[in-house]
């Protein structure tokens, strides 16, 4: 094996992995989500406000949430990476997009503890 | 100088009209339109899960708003773009494990794909929506 180290961070790998485990919790919770939806079919505010207000069901919502904003992080970083090809422009998006992520990550907490 | 005469001669394949994408390839273009424009409704969905679990009324003004046929079309596009990109995710995770790595393979799995996530989103939007 040739020992080359590119660059010091191994950003680009820790990002290729995180990218493939909030992946498999996302998946994991749509099954445990769409499984829920046939187990209690939520036609009242009632039903649909029990789903979430039930403490294991909050965390795991909770965890989906930050893998769904890490997920969309990465992917929409090399979005950008890949087409915009001007450095000023590409420097404001991909800024926009953490910021507007962070954001949801604060609105997300709110609607789950807040109810 | 020479160099830059062959550089010149290149083929830039680049008119997107002459490559006829293949299924694999239509999948993965179709991961990313759909990862992105999911990305840019976060806002949207995050403001309708608000409002779907503050009050009786809102939730009750919010399942009306189901009635427009228009709105339930636009919703069903939005929950295949999330299960085709499930779908393909989970193709790319197996690809990572070196499953299905040939080309029959992987053309079969890509039509998979596209079966089960156009066959899933029937069942979970005509059963959500309908």
């Amino acid at each position: 094996m040739v020992n080359r180290v590119l660059v010091g961070a191994h950003y680009g790998l820790k990002d290729w992995i995180i990218q493939r485990v909030t992946a498999v919790v996302m998946a994991l919770y749509t099954i445990i989500f769409l499984l829920t939806l046939c187990l209690v079919q939520p036609a009242s505010f009632e039903a649909w406000h029990g789903i979430f207000a039930n403490g294991p069901m909050k965390f795991i919502s909770f965890l989906f949430f930050l893998s769904l904003f890490y997920h969309a992080w990465i992917g929409m970083r090399d979005i950008w990476m890949d087409y915009i090809k001007a450095d000023g422009l590409r420097l404001v998006l991909i800024s926009a997009t953490a910021m507007a992520l962070l954001g949801y990550a604060g609105w997300a907490v709110q609607i789950l503890w807040r109810m | 100088m020479a160099e830059a005469a062959i550089k010149k001669k290149r083929p830039k394949n680049l008119k997107l009209s002459s490559i006829r994408l293949p299924l694999p390839g239509i999948l993965s273009i179709l991961h990313r339109i759909s990862g992105a424009t999911l990305f840019l409704l976060l806002p949207v969905f995050l403001a309708l899960f608000e409002r779907s679990l503050s009050s009786a009324e809102q939730f009750a003004q919010l399942k009306s708003c189901l009635d427009n046929p228009l709105l339930k079309i636009i919703l069903l596009g939005l929950i295949w773009f999330y299960l085709h990109h499930f779908c393909a995710g989970i193709r790319y995770l197996l690809l990572d494990l070196h499953k299905g790595i040939d080309l029959p393979a992987a053309r079969a799995s890509s039509r998979l794909v596209f079966i089960v996530g156009i066959l899933a989103t029937l069942l979970i939007g005509g059963k959500v929506l309908w």
